[in-house]
C-alpha cells in the first residue's frame, strides 16, 4: 500500500465550530430541562439549544459540503476511501454497543430485578418490601402502583409492529437493489429503489408515532408506567430517533444521486448510508423479538 | 481566633492519638468467619510478598550488574517459549491456590440459614433502623458525637464519630440474620470486627448473618457514599450474653410505653420548645441547619418557609409523611408522638418564625394511630 | 477554509492563534491533547490537595462535608476524563503516525474536533462548582439514586458532559484505529508494530465498545431524573444495583484503558534504555489482547457487596483472578528484558523502573480486592484508594511522564535537563509512597473512604498521607519548569535521541517535520 498520494487537508475551522455548536446543544438543553422539571418555562435554555442544533445543522453541510468537493477534485486515493470505511464500521460498532446497554437493561431487570422483587429467585425476600406484587412480564402492575400505575395493556405484536418488521425488512432489500443499481450504473433505477426506501422509512415512522399515541393515550403505556414502558420506550425511541437519522440521510443521498454524485466505483457516502440503515434494520429484529414478542 | 482554634486541635489530636491504638492491619474480628478472612488475607498477603520479592529480586540485580556504567554488554536472546509457558502456568497455580479456601469460604458466608433471630436493618440518610422481627422492637439510631467536638470546640472523646445513641443490642452465640434495606439511597452496614459489610439498598432486601460468641461493644460505619453526612453514619453493636439480653428486651419495652403515656399529658409551649430543640438538631439540622436556612437548592430553609408559617396539617404531613421522591423522609415512625408534636411546634417558633403556634401530642397520636 | 483543493500539504505550521484552533495536524493536536491534559491534571491535583488537606487532622477544618464530596467527586472524574485519558491520546496522535510511518492521521478534521470537545465538556463540568446545589457530589462512580432522585440540579449538566466527553473519546479512537489499520507503511505488518501502537489499538477498541455504554447509563439517569421513568427505582420494577452493572460494564475496561497505553509506553522505553530488544513480543501482544478480553467479564468485582447471587460472585473472582496472568507475563517480559541488558539510568528509564515496582504493588492489591470474601472487609476503604491510586499514579501517570522525559527531545529538538528530571523523579517518587502506602494501612483498619472526618485511630497515617501529597504535588513544577525551559532553550537533540532507540519515529529528524512521512518509508 501506498501512502504517497494520502491527503491530508488544510486547516478548518468546522471542527471548533462545532465544537461551540455541541457546547450550545449540552449547555440550553441541561439549562431547559432543568428549568422544565422546577416548572419555570425553559426559554433561555430552549434558545440555546435551538441556535446550538441550528449552528450544527449548517456546519454539518459546509463540512460535507467540503469532503464531497475534495472527494470530487479528485484528492481521495483508495486509502483514504478505506480509511473512511474503517471509521464508519467502527462508529457502527458504536452505535450497537449503545443499544446492547439498553438490551443488557432489559435482560437484567426481565430475568432478575422484576422476580426478585416478585419473590422468586435469590434475592426473593425481598418481596417482604412490596407483598402485593406478584413477578410477571410485561409488567402490567408494578410493586407501587401508587407511584408507577402499571400498564392496562402491551402493544400486540402481531399489529402495527409485525408491519414495521415487513416495512424495514423490505427497506434493507430496496436499499441493496439501489447499490446493485448504482454499480451496474442504472440511475434511474437507483433513484427510484432510493426513493422506495425513504418511503418505506417514513412510513415506519408513521405508524410508530401512531403506536406511541395509542400506547399513551389508549393502553396508559408510558414512560412512567414502570419498568416495562421505560425499557419499551428507550429501546423504540432510540431506535426511531436512528431511523430518523437514516432516513434524513437517505434523502441526502438521494437528493446527491439525483445531482449525478456518485460512480460506479466510487459511492462510499452512499455504502455508508446503506451500512446504517442495514444496522437499524437489525437492531429493529432484535427489537421485534425481544421487546415485543418474548 | 483561627490560631487558637488550630492550636486547640492540635491538642486534642495528641490528646486522642494516646488513647487511641496504632492499627497497620486488618482486624482479625470475634466471628468464625472474620477470622477465616483474616486468615486468607494473610495467605493472599504473603504469597504476594513472596512473588513480589522475587520478581523485584531478579530486577535489581539486573539493575545492579547489568548495567553500562560496569561495562555490561548487552546479550541478545529476546524470546523463550518454555520461560514464557512457566511464568504462565505457575502463577496459574498459584491463583487456583487460594481461589479454593476463598470459595469455601464465601460459600460459608452464604448459608443464611437457620437464624435465631431476625433483625431488619434500614438505612437513613443519615441514621439506621432496628426492626427486631417478631418481637415488637422498633428504633433509630444516629451518631451521638457532640457537633462541637467535630467542629474542634471540644476535646473529641475515645470514640470519636463511633458512637451513637441507640445500639443494636444482640445476643451472644447465637446466629442473627440482618435483613438490609434503605429507605432513601445506597447505605452499607459494615462491622469490621464481625466482617459483615453488606449493602442496604432501597427496594430490595440483602441478607447477612453473625454469630458473636464474646460479649463486647463493637464499632463501625455506613461504608456507601449516601450523600452529605455519610461519614456520620456510624454502627454499634452490643452483644450481650441471652439473659441480659432478654432484660434489654423487657427494658426497651418498657420504655416505649411510658413513651406513649407521654402524650396524654398537655404540654406547654416552652416545655415543646425545649424537646423541639433536641429533636430538631438530632434529625433535622443535617440537612435544614441550625440556622433553620438550609443549603439553597439541596435542603429548603425553614425559617420563613410558607410551610412552616402556613397552615398546621401542611406541615404536620410533610414531618410525618415526607415527600416521596426528596431526601424529605417520613419521620412518622422515627419518633413518639411528643418528639414529633415537640419539633413541629419549635419549626414554628423558632429563628424568627414566631407563630406561637402549639401543636399538641394528642394531636399526633390521632395522626399516629388513626381510630380504628 | 479549503477552497482551493490544491494539494497544499507540504507546508509548515499556519501562525498565530489560528494553527490551534483550525488544525488538522497530527503534531499539533498532539501537544494541545498534552497541555489540555497537564492543566487538567493541576486542576484535579489541587482539589486532591484540598481533601488531603481536609484529612491532615480529624475534626472538620477547611471545607463542609458536601463540599467534600464535590471536591472528592470531581477530583476523580477530573483525573480520569481530563488527565490520564486526554494525555494517552495525545501521546496517540503524536507517536502512532510517527511510529507506524503514516503522513498524519487518517482522518484530521474529525481528530481536530475530536479535542477541541474536550475543553467544552470540562467548563461545563467545572461550571457546575458555581451552581445552586453545588457540583455532582455522588463519586465518580454517581451511584444511583444518590445521583438521580437525590442529586443537586447541575447533575443535568454533568450528564451532557460526560455525553461529550464520550464523544470525544469515540471519535478519537476510531481515528487511532483507523490510522493503524490503513496507514501503515509499506512492510510495516501488524506483527512489527511497536507496542505502543499495539497496546493504543486495543485501547481504542475498549474505548468504542464501552464509551457508548457509559453514554447510555447516564441516559437512563437523565429519564429517571427528568422523565419519569423508574430504571434504578425498586417501585416502578427497576433496581439502583443495575445501575451499577451498567456503570461498571463501561468502568472495569475503563481502568484498563488508562492502563494499557501505560504498558505500551514501557515496553518502548525499557528495550531502549537496557539496549537490548524487547523480550516476548508476541506473548506481550496476546498477553494485552487477554487483559482487554478479560477486562469485559469481570466488571461486577467493584460489587461483591451489593448482594450477587452466589454463583455471579464466584464467577467474578475467578475471571478477575485471571487477569492476573496477562499482568504477570508482561512484568516478568519487563524483567527480563533489563536481565542481561546494558542499562542506563536517564529519567524516563528511572520513571519506567518506577512503574514497573509500583504498578505491580497496585496489581498485587488488587488481586486481594479481587478474593471475594475477603473483599468484604476491604471493599469501599482506603484499601481501594491505595490500591487505584498505586496504579494510577505511580503507574499510568509515571508512565505518561517517562514518555514525555522520553520523547520530549523528539517533539522539541532540544534536552530537557536531566539532572532536574532526576530530581523530579526522586521527589515524585518518595512523595508518591508516602502518600499512598500509609493508605492500605488506614483502609486495613477500617477508615471508609469518601468521607470527611474520620475516628482517631487513623490520625496518624492520614497526616503522614497528607504531607506527602504535597510533596508529590509540588514536585509537579519541577517537571512543568523542566519542559518549558527544554522548549525554550534546551541543548540542540540529535535525531536518535538515545543510544539504544529504535523504531520509525528515530529516523525523523528532532525536532519532528511539521508533515512526518510525505513519502511513506520503506520497513524491512
Ligand atoms: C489503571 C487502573 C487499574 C488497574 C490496572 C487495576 C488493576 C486491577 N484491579 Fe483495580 N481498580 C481501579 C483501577 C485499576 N485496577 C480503580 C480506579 C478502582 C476503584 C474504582 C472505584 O471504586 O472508585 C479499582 C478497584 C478494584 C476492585 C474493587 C475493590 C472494591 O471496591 O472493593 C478490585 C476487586 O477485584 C480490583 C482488582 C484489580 C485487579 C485484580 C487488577 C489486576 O489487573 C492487577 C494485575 C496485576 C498483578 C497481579 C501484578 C503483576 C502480576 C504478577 C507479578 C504475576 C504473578 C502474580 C500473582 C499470581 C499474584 N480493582
Ligand atoms: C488518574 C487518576 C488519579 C490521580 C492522578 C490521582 C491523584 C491523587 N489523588 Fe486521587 N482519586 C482518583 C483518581 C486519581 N487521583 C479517583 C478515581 C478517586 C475516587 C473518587 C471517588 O471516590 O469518587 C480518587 C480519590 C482520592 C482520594 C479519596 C477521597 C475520598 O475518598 O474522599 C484521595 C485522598 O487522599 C486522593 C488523593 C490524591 C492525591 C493526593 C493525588 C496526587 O497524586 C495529585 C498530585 C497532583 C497535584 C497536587 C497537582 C500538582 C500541582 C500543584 C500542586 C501546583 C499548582 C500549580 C499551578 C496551578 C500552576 N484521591
Ligand atoms: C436527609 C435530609 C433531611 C432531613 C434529615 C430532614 N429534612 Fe426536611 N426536607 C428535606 C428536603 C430535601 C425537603 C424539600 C422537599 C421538597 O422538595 O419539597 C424538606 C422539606 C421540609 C419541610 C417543608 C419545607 C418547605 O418549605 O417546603 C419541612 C417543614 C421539613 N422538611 C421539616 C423537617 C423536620 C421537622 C425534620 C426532622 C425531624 C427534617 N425536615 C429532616 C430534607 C431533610
Ligand atoms: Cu449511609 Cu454512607
Ligand atoms: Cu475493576
Amino acid at each position: 500500500m501506498s501512502t504517497q498520494s494520502y491527503y491530508v487537508p488544510d486547516q478548518s475551522r468546522w471542527p471548533i465550530l462545532a465544537s461551540m455548536a455541541l457546547f450550545l446543544m449540552a449547555f440550553g438543553a441541561g439549562n431547559m430541562i432543568n428549568a422544565l422539571s422546577a416548572g419555570d418555562g425553559g426559554g433561555v435554555g430552549l434558545v440555546m439549544l435551538l441556535a446550538g442544533a441550528l449552528g450544527m445543522g449548517m456546519i454539518l453541510v459546509g463540512w460535507f459540503g467540503n469532503v464531497i468537493k475534495e472527494s470530487h477534485s479528485g484528492l481521495y486515493s483508495q486509502q483514504m476511501d478505506r480509511s473512511f470505511r474503517w471509521g464508519m464500521s467502527w462508529f457502527i460498532f458504536s452505535e450497537i454497543m449503545f443499544f446492547a446497554a439498553f438490551f443488557g437493561t432489559l435482560f437484567y431487570v426481565r430475568n432478575l430485578a422484576v422476580p426478585w422483587l416478585g419473590g422468586e429467585g435469590d434475592k426473593g425476600v425481598s418481596n417482604m418490601l412490596w407483598q402485593e406484587f406478584s413477578s410477571q412480564w410485561p409488567l402490567l402492575s408494578t410493586p407501587d402502583p401508587q407511584l408507577y400505575p402499571g400498564p392496562q395493556a402491551v402493544i400486540d405484536p402481531w399489529h402495527i409492529p409485525l408491519l414495521n418488521t415487513i416495512l424495514l425488512i423490505s427497506s434493507s432489500f430496496t436499499v441493496t437493489l439501489a447499490h446493485k443499481a448504482l454499480k451496474l450504473g442504472g440511475r434511474s433505477r437507483v433513484v427510484f429503489w432510493l426513493a422506495a426506501t425513504i418511503l418505506l422509512g417514513v412510513i415506519f415512522l408513521y405508524f410508530q408515532a401512531y403506536e406511541y399515541a395509542e400506547a399513551y393515550n389508549e393502553l396508559g403505556l408510558t414512560l412512567h408506567s414502570g419498568i416495562y414502558g421505560a425499557t419499551f420506550f428507550i429501546l423504540t425511541g432510540f431506535h426511531g430517533l436512528h431511523v430518523t437519522m437514516g432516513t434524513v440521510m437517505l434523502i441526502i443521498i438521494w437528493l446527491r444521486v439525483l445531482k449525478g454524485h456518485f460512480s460506479e466505483e466510487k459511492h462510499f457516502a452512499f455504502e455508508a448510508v446503506s451500512w446504517y440503515w442495514h444496522f437499524v434494520d437489525v437492531v429493529w429484529v432484535g427489537l421485534f423479538l425481544f421487546v415485543y414478542i418474548l | 481566633m483561627f490560631k487558637a482554634k488550630l492550636s486547640c486541635t492540635g491538642l486534642l489530636l495528641l490528646a486522642g492519638n494516646v488513647a487511641a491504638d496504632w492499627e497497620v492491619n486488618l482486624t482479625r474480628g470475634v466471628t468464625e468467619i472474620s477470622r477465616e478472612i483474616y486468615d486468607l488475607h494473610m495467605i493472599i498477603f504473603w504469597i504476594c510478598v513472596v512473588i513480589g520479592l522475587a520478581v523485584f529480586g531478579v530486577m535489581l540485580w539486573s539493575v545492579i550488574h547489568h548495567r553500562k556504567s560496569r561495562g555490561a554488554k548487552a546479550h541478545n536472546f529476546h524470546e523463550n517459549l518454555f520461560v514464557e509457558i512457566t511464568w504462565t502456568v505457575i502463577p496459574f497455580v498459584i491463583l487456583i491456590a487460594m481461589a479454593v479456601p476463598a470459595t469455601a469460604t464465601l460459600i460459608k458466608m452464604y448459608d443464611n440459614t437457620e437464624a435465631e433471630l431476625d433483625i431488619q436493618i434500614t438505612g437513613y440518610q443519615w441514621k439506621w433502623r432496628y426492626q427486631y422481627i417478631g418481637k415488637e422492637i422498633d428504633f433509630f439510631s444516629s451518631l451521638s458525637t457532640p457537633r462541637d467536638q467535630i467542629n474542634n470546640e471540644a476535646v473529641k472523646g475515645e470514640h470519636y464519630l463511633l458512637e451513637v445513641d441507640n445500639p443494636l443490642v444482640i445476643p451472644a452465640g447465637k446466629k442473627v440474620r440482618f435483613l438490609l434495606t434503605a429507605n432513601d439511597v445506597i447505605h452499607s452496614w459494615w462491622v469490621p470486627e464481625l466482617a459483615v459489610k453488606k449493602d442496604a439498598i432501597p427496594g430490595f432486601i440483602n441478607e447477612a448473618w453473625t454469630v458473636v460468641d464474646k460479649p463486647g461493644v463493637y464499632r463501625g460505619q455506613c461504608a456507601e457514599l449516601c450523600g452529605k453526612d455519610h461519614g456520620f453514619m456510624p454502627i454499634v453493636v452490643e452483644v450481650k450474653p441471652e439473659a441480659e439480653f432478654d432484660a434489654w428486651l423487657a427494658e426497651v419495652k418498657q420504655a416505649e410505653q411510658e413513651k406513649t403515656a407521654q402524650a396524654e399529658k398537655s404540654w406547654s409551649l416552652a416545655d415543646l420548645m425545649v424537646v423541639g430543640e433536641e429533636v430538631y438538631n438530632k434529625a433535622c439540622l443535617a440537612c435544614h441547619q441550625a440556622n433553620g436556612e438550609g443549603i439553597p437548592g439541596v435542603f429548603p430553609g425553614l425559617k420563613n418557609s410558607p410551610i412552616a408559617l402556613g397552615d398546621q396539617s401542611a406541615h404536620i404531613d410533610i414531618v410525618l409523611n415526607g415527600k416521596q421522591g426528596t431526601a424529605m423522609q417520613a419521620f412518622r415512625d422515627q419518633f413518639s408522638a411528643v418528639e414529633l408534636a415537640a419539633v413541629i411546634t419549635y419549626e414554628r417558633n423558632a429563628w424568627g418564625n414566631k407563630t406561637g403556634d402549639i401543636v399538641s401530642p394528642a394531636q399526633i397520636s390521632e395522626l399516629k394511630e388513626p381510630a380504628q | 477554509m479549503n477552497t482551493s483543493v490544491a494539494a497544499t500539504h507540504h507546508h509548515g505550521p499556519a501562525s498565530g492563534i489560528g494553527r490551534w484552533l483550525f488544525t488538522t495536524n497530527h503534531k499539533d493536536i498532539g501537544t494541545l491533547y498534552l497541555w489540555f491534559s497537564f492543566i487538567m491534571f493541576l486542576t484535579g491535583g489541587c482539589m486532591a490537595l484540598l481533601i488531603r488537606a481536609e484529612l491532615f487532622q480529624p475534626g472538620l477544618q477547611l471545607v463542609q462535608p458536601d463540599f467534600f464530596n464535590q471536591m472528592t467527586t470531581m477530583h476523580g472524574l477530573i483525573m480520569v476524563f481530563g488527565a490520564v485519558m486526554p494525555a494517552f491520546v495525545g501521546l496517540a496522535n503524536w507517536m502512532v503516525p510517527m511510529m507506524v510511518g503514516a503522513p498524519d492521521m487518517a482522518l484530521p478534521r474529525m481528530n481536530n474536533w475530536s479535542f477541541w470537545i474536550l475543553p467544552f465538556a470540562f467548563s461545563m463540568m467545572l461550571l457546575t462548582l458555581f451552581m445552586e446545589g453545588g457540583a455532582p457530589n455522588f463519586g465518580w462512580t454517581f451511584y444511583a439514586p444518590l445521583s438521580t432522585t437525590y442529586a443537586p440540579p447541575s447533575v443535568t449538566y454533568f450528564i451532557f458532559a460526560v455525553h461529550m466527553m464520550g464523544i470525544s473519546s469515540i471519535m478519537g479512537a476510531i481515528n487511532i484505529i483507523a490510522t493503524i489499520l490503513n496507514l501503515r507503511a509499506p512492510g510495516m505488518t501488524m506483527m512489527k508494530l511497536p507496542l505502543f501502537v499495539w497496546t493504543w489499538l486495543i485501547t481504542a477498541f475498549l474505548l468504542i465498545a464501552v464509551m457508548p455504554v457509559l453514554a447510555g447509563v447516564v441516559t437512563m439517569m437523565l429519564m429517571d431524573i427528568h422523565f419519569g421513568t423508574s430504571f434504578f427505582d425498586a417501585a416502578g420494577g427497576g433496581d439502583p444495583v443495575l445501575f451499577q452493572h451498567v456503570f461498571w460494564f463501561f468502568g472495569h475496561p475503563e481502568v484498563y484503558i488508562m492502563i494499557l497505553p501505560a504498558f505500551g509506553i514501557v515496553s518502548e522505553i525499557i528495550p531502549t534504555f537496557a539496549r537490548k530488544r524487547l523480550f516476548g513480543y508476541a506473548s506481550m501482544v496476546y498477553a494485552t489482547a487477554s487483559i482487554a478480553l478479560l477486562s469485559f467479564i469481570v466488571w461486577a468485582h467493584h460489587m461483591f457487596t451489593v448482594g450477587l447471587p452466589l454463583a455471579g460472585e464466584l464467577f467474578f473472582m475467578f475471571a478477575t483472578m485471571l487477569i492476573a496472568i496477562p499482568t504477570g507475563v508482561k512484568v516478568f517480559n519487563w524483567v527480563a528484558t533489563m536481565f542481561r541488558g546494558s542499562m542506563t539510568f536517564e529519567t524516563p528509564m528511572l520513571f519506567a523502573l518506577a512503574f514497573v515496582v509500583l504498578f505491580t504493588i497496585g496489581g498485587f492489591s488488587g488481586l486481594m480486592l479481587a478474593i471475594a470474601p475477603v473483599d468484604f472487609q476491604y471493599h469501599d476503604t482506603y484499601f481501594v484508594v491505595a490500591h487505584f491510586h498505586y496504579v494510577l499514579v505511580p503507574g499510568a501517570v509515571f508512565a505518561i511522564m517517562a514518555a514525555a522525559y522520553y520523547w520530549l527531545p523528539k517533539w522539541c529538538g532540544r534536552y530537557y535537563n536531566e539532572t532536574m528530571g532526576k530530581v523530579h523523579f526522586w521527589c515524585s517518587f518518595i512523595g508518591v509512597n508516602i502518600t499512598f502506602f500509609p493508605m492500605h494501612f488506614i483502609g486495613l483498619a477500617g477508615m471508609p473512604r469518601r468521607i470527611p472526618d474520620y475516628a482517631l485511630q487513623f490520625a496518624d497515617f492520614n497526616a503522614i498521607a497528607t504531607v506527602g501529597a504535597f510533596i508529590f504535588g509540588f514536585s509537579q513544577l519541577i517537571f512543568l519548569y523542566n519542559v518549558i525551559s527544554c522548549i525554550r532553550k534546551g541543548k540542540p537533540a540529535d535525531d536518535r535521541v538515545w543510544e539504544g532507540s529504535h523504531g520509525l519515529e528515530w529516523t525523523l529528524p528532532s525536532p519532528a517535520p511539521y508533515h512526518s512521512f510525505s513519502e511513506p518509508p520503506q520497513v524491512k
